[in-house]
């Protein structure tokens, strides 16, 4: 599943997209200890598999919250991504 | 101030069926922030359903939304195997034994009312937005959910409906009686629209311009969202926007493909689907009771 | 040497005249829906504020949203530009420049001589602007020059969920419902807002000194709320309102 979490406001798209189909293959979830805001949280979905999302207080902050890890210059590599060993976590922006 | 954004509440139950007859007994309940579902499934068919605005506390809200779709039948609660609680207030169903997303119950309720050839499902709320690609099963694929921002959901077009002192079940057709398309409000944001929206009225815009001009915006909006997922046929649309036609014929325009149509009220989707999970795992119970 | 400079916000036109580097006369009107004739009417108030005639001014640079629809304007400037310039020729060890106006807010940073290193912006969204304020005011049925005051006899800090202002405003009327102080209210409507233009600060990377400018630094309440989410004292100069059309009129000057 492509889990969309995030808005669409007058200001742009800001989305976190988790592939869960990817998510559900890893043991330790390092990417929620890797993201200085804590904006992930691992759940169990729907269909009891246990995977990796954004906290419920986050999804609509997200523009907010992600913009330290966002400079306009020299954007570095998002921790969060560097943290997925697969490869499961996208931004929109 | 009249309230132009109320909306006509409503049950129905099928006055055929014998439902003391049924093996399978479930209920959906949906409670949204703006309204609120209850279905009742009978061996796979729906039985009863209601649907109302949502008061101030979610228990309170499912409670009644729940004794509504019952009226009239005989049946009680003690007569349901398996509730669901979905939508923004589902772990404050009381009485549910189960919580799941409303993302969840949208895919499955969908492949129910539009049968399993549905693969995309647009859900315009009164405080959201979703967009939910799903697989023959009514399992989910992909989604996103916006609640965030009031532009793009019913709420948006509620400040619009009151701004103009339109009754919100006319802005849709009001809207289409333009002879030329205006180019959509420019700014996204509802409290930014609002304002160009007025000086489209000081300039002598008719009411059915300004709303032509808003609607289109709307469903431009949505289809970006679409997008942002992707569109994949058959394509589905429900809530309560589904009833605007003003939105849902520019936005079918814009993306160049039809919405399927359904006889079932478009508004229980999400209820629907809460009943369906409820049906297998009653099942589920049934069947380990057995063993 | 005698130039003008005129920010046209979305709410507000200011014009500011300069002779050297010192203001000689300023104006402000509201732009409502005609914003040339709003143009017009402040320009001619500045002028009379300063007691001269258009003829006498050698160069006039327009900013702000409506920037291209300005009169009289013989160049633009970006408001960015505008605002760290005029910012920075009054404190020249400002850094970080914090703009929030009636449709927009802005961060930007800055280095020596008020060179833009990097800026980051809300827009387009009522609720990173000052119209979130606006919105909340009218639910809460407090006059918006009352809001700052109001926030400062708070006695805790309560949260806001809605992040859009016309979502927020159902939540104040909620709050109002449930008999939650106003003050209570009001101070969590500035932190709100606080607590996103500070997001845009640290995606600049700000650092001290801290200028606050914009129509919105008069709220007092804002500025309470912004420095205790920035952990850092914010300095707000004279008039701030009008600083963006002071560094267009700078701008000019060196034409």
């Amino acid at each position: 599943m492509k889990a969309h979490y995030g808005y669409k406001d007058g200001a742009g798209d800001f989305f976190i997209i988790i592939d869960t189909d990817n998510c559900i293959d890893c043991a330790e979830h390092p990417c929620v200890p890797a993201c200085p805001e804590s904006v992930l949280e691992i759940i169990e979905d729907d269909y009891e598999d246990i995977v990796a999302s954004v906290a419920r207080d986050q999804r609509k902050k997200v523009k907010y919250s992600c913009a330290p890890c966002k400079p306009d210059i020299n954007r570095p590599p998002l921790p969060c991504q560097t943290a997925c060993p697969f490869d499961a976590i996208e931004h929109s922006w | 101030m009249a309230e132009y954004w109320r909306w006509k509440e409503y049950n129905w139950h099928d006055e055929n069926k014998d439902w003391r007859s049924g093996q399978l007994i479930t209920a959906g309940v949906d409670v949204g922030s703006v309204s609120s579902q209850a279905v009742v499934m009978v061996d796979g068919e729906l039985y009863s359903f209601s649907n109302m605005r949502t008061g101030s506390s979610s228990p309170e809200s499912a409670n009644a939304a729940m004794s509504w779709a019952l009226e009239n039948t005989g049946m009680t609660l003690d007569n349901i195997g398996f509730v669901i609680g979905t939508g923004y207030g589902r772990v404050n169903v009381p009485f549910s034994h189960k919580a799941i997303t409303e993302i969840a119950c949208h895919a499955r309720g969908a492949n129910f009312m539009y049968g399993p050839t549905v693969r995309t499902v647009l859900d315009m709320g009164g405080q959201d937005c979703k967009v939910i690609r799903c697989d023959d099963r009514g399992k989910v694929t992909a989604f996103a959910m916006n609640d965030k921002c009031a532009a793009g959901t019913g709420r948006g077009m509620e400040v619009f409906a009151d701004l103009l002192a339109v009754p919100i079940e006319d802005v849709g057709a009001l809207s289409l009686d333009v002879e030329v398309e205006p180019p959509p409000v420019s700014s996204t944001c509802v409290v930014f629209a609002k304002s160009e929206a007025t000086g489209l009225l000081r300039e002598g815009w008719p009411k059915s311009k300004v709303l032509a001009a808003y609607c289109s915006a709307m469903a431009h909006r949505i289809v970006t969202l679409l997008v942002q997922v992707g569109i994949e046929k058959d394509f589905a649309i429900t809530g309560g926007i589904a009833k605007n036609i003003g939105v849902v014929k520019r936005l079918c325009n814009e993306i160049g493909i039809e919405s399927l149509k359904t006889d079932y009220d478009t508004q229980i989707a999400g209820a629907l689907g809460a009943a369906l999970f409820g049906q297998n795992l009653l099942k589920k119970k049934l069947t380990q009771a057995e063993v | 040497m005698i130039t003008a400079g005129i920010d046209m916000g979305s709410k507000t036109v200011k014009v500011v005249i300069l002779k050297d580097d010192k203001i000689i006369g300023k104006a402000i009107t509201l732009a409502g829906f005609e914003a040339r004739e709003a143009v017009e009417t402040a320009f001619a108030a500045a002028l009379k504020d300063a007691g001269i005639s258009k003829d006498d001014i050698k160069t006039i640079v327009a900013t702000g949203a409506g920037k291209k629809n300005s009169p009289y304007a013989d160049r633009e400037i970006t408001e960015v530009g505008a605002g760290s310039k005029g910012a920075t020729h009054l404190y020249p060890g400002a850094r970080t420049v914090i703009d929030v106006g009636a449709e927009e807010g802005r961060a930007i940073r800055c280095g020596e001589g008020g060179k833009v290193i990097d800026f980051a912006l809300n827009e387009k969204c009522a609720a990173g602007a000052g119209a979130f304020t606006e919105s909340m005011s009218r639910a809460l049925e407090v006059p918006i020059q009352d809001l700052g005051e109001l926030s400062l006899r708070s006695t805790q800090a309560i949260p806001m969920n809605a992040q859009c202002a016309v979502f927020a405003e159902s939540e104040v009327v909620t709050l109002v419902h449930l008999k939650t102080p106003k003050e209570d209210i009001a101070r969590a409507v500035h932190d709100a807002i606080a607590s996103r233009i500070v997001s845009l600060a640290r995606k600049v990377g700000f650092e001290p000194e801290v200028v606050l400018i914009g129509g919105v630094a008069y709220n007092v309440g804002f500025v309470d709320s912004l420095q205790r989410a920035l952990e850092t004292k914010v300095i707000i100069p004279e008039n701030p309102e009008f600083i963006g059309a002071f560094g267009a009129a700078l701008a000019a000057m060196e034409d």
